[in-house]
């Protein structure tokens, strides 16, 4: 427990200092604090917008990348996400309002036959943590349930778990049909799970496999500003 | 208390456990997303030629096909109130393989996962895990195995309830955790910490150890973490077979019989004490690593580099231990810390 002399009154501090300490939090997985950091930013008449990016997903950066370099581990990057989360609760009203821009949209379920949750979830986290709408289409999914999703929520991304060998296969199923029903490159398409890797991801036609979570964040980022680059140049 | 298993382990140097459940039994036509615990009343049969397949290759103890047998993973199957009877015939059926083998052989009571996160990061809480444990752990007791495994747990919460379940039965144990990220649990729990945090335990494992994870080398680096500590408990090295490729549709795992052979003396060489094979691991390969282990002497312990020499390299640089704990991120000031 630190001394009293030490603690840190977040609407003291300037608003660079402010930042850096809600990095810190984030990293330590303080959810009140950040929540409180976000009301004081908004207060200061900060943009929802420079708050999601500036504060809360630059913080999140840093715990991906921890996380990805095995300094961080799951639990650390669960509470992280979590205190994300209280932040993300009160900016995202305001966000909708301002018309702020928006990061991307990820459809994102475990494969048909895959009862595995927890890499999935930690996934979705981090999308959220780096500012992507989440649709969790949950476990065992089959794959009319993802391009239904796909659709009916306009995504830009769909994520496919699978944490068994077993069902790995599966992945190719969902992403042959999305070929044959002529939408396959209408999204872009990341694959994840412990037995899987990129020879893998090759194989059954995935846009690219993420190793973990962190991986995961930065190639969405990729894959989105690509995107983006060619709709305007279209 | 003595049993069979503690017999075993006390008059052998080294025992062969048994090689992979879940590829076994998909090459004889589980569909993915089927639990394989309702087989053990669907096709009894072919269980007991799953566990046969152990016995005959030279195995002194075998799991029972109970990994997924908890009331959370049963649940996701609408399986849940059937727990007590699926682990109970499941132990039924290996009871009576080992039995009729003609020499002596364990049945070990598998329990995984329950596939939930604990407190506070998750919903799960201690009580409720121990809960689960326990009612699994009961069936297993009436269906006659020997002994609980508790294996490819990732938080140490987790394997302490299961550890407490195993109590409450009046059953020994054994517990094993799989080290599948940059050298350490998912949860972050190094091989070292693990060996540390074995001891503290009111009522400790028979012996424990690491299974699944990435591959054969891997696995080696943490049984050696786990000999740094200086544990005189018996050490479990279940490794999976190489690493999974995709094949023609199908999934193969690239770890030879031959390799897995190598492993199996490497390992006892580092230390183990109870050896043998996780996914990918078939009847073939147990032949091969129980003849290895049967003709091979025991070396040295190997270094970190004649174990890559031999199985192929690391997953990653360090696993966490020893010199390679990684510098945790300057705090910018004065903060009261979350523990």
């Amino acid at each position: 427990m630190a001394d009293e002399d030490d603690e840190i009154i977040l609407s003291e501090l300037d608003d660079d200092e402010l930042v850096l300490q809600m990095h810190d939090d984030l990293y330590d997985g303080l959810k009140e604090e950040i929540e409180e950091g976000v009301r004081i930013l908004l207060e200061r008449g900060w943009e929802p917008y420079d708050v999601l990016t500036k504060a809360l997903v630059a913080g999140m950066t840093i715990v991906g990348a921890d996380f990805r370099d095995g300094i961080l581990f799951v639990p650390e990057v669960l509470l992280a996400a979590n205190a994300m989360k209280g932040g993300m609760a009160i900016l995202k009203p305001l966000l909708a309002e301002t018309g702020a821009p928006k990061v991307g949209k990820m459809v994102i379920g475990t494969v048909k036959g895959d009862i595995h949750d927890i890499g999935k979830n930690l996934v979705g986290m981090m999308m959220e943590g780096a500012g992507f709408e989440v649709v969790d289409l949950g476990i065992n999914n089959a794959v009319e349930k993802y391009i239904d999703a796909l659709k009916t929520e306009d995504a830009d991304i769909l994520g496919m778990s699978a944490l068994l060998t077993t069902t790995m296969p599966y992945m190719k199923v969902v992403i042959d049909t999305m070929v044959q029903m002529g939408i396959r490159d209408d999204y872009i398409i990341l694959v994840g799970g412990a037995p899987l890797n990129e020879e893998f991801g090759r194989a059954i036609g995935a846009d690219a496999y993420c190793r973990d979570a962190a991986v995961a964040v930065e190639t969405a980022k990729t894959f989105m500003g690509r995107k983006h680059n060619q709709m305007s140049g279209n | 208390m003595t049993n069979l298993f503690s017999d075993l382990l006390a008059s052998r140097d080294w025992l062969l456990a048994d090689g992979a459940t879940g590829t076994t039994l998909f090459n004889m036509g589980l569909s993915s997303g089927d639990a394989p615990e309702l087989w053990n009343v669907e096709h009894p049969d072919r269980i007991a030629t799953l566990y046969k397949g152990a016995v005959d290759a030279g195995s002194d103890l075998f799991l029972t096909n109970t990994f997924g047998g908890n009331a959370s993973r049963l649940k996701l199957h609408g399986a849940e109130n059937r727990v007590h009877e699926l682990n109970r015939i499941s132990a039924e059926i290996g009871r009576e393989v080992a039995d009729a083998s003609g020499r002596k052989v364990a049945v070990a009571g598998s329990m995984g996962p329950t596939g939930e996160i604990m407190e506070p990061m998750g919903a799960l809480t201690y009580e409720r895990a121990v809960e689960m444990f326990h009612e699994q752990a009961e069936g297993l007791k009436s269906g006659g195995v020997d002994v609980l495994w508790v294996e490819t747990i990732s938080a140490a919460e987790e394997y302490k309830a299961a550890g407490e379940a195993a109590r409450l039965a009046g059953m020994p144990w054994c517990g094993t955790m799989s080290f599948d990220t940059a050298g350490r649990t998912m949860m972050g729990l190094t091989s070292a910490d693990m060996a540390t945090m074995v001891e503290k335990l009111s009522h400790p494992p028979l012996a424990f150890g690491a299974n699944c994870g990435v591959g054969a080398s891997d696995l080696l680096r943490t049984v050696l973490g786990f000999v740094a500590q200086g544990t005189e408990r018996p050490i479990i090295a279940k490794g999976n077979a190489g690493i999974p490729k995709y094949v023609d549709g199908h999934i193969h795992y690239d770890g030879t019989p031959e390799l897995m052979a190598d492993y199996a003396v490497l390992a006892r060489d580092c230390g183990a004490r109870i050896i043998g094979g996780c996914c990918g691991t078939t009847a073939e390969h147990l032949r091969h690593m129980h003849e290895g282990l049967v003709t091979r002497p025991t070396g040295p312990r190997p270094s970190l580099d004649q174990i890559t020499k031999a199985l192929g390299g690391f997953s990653s640089a360090g696993d966490g231990t020893g010199d390679d704990v990684q510098p945790a991120r300057p705090e910018r000031g004065r903060r009261r810390r979350r523990d």
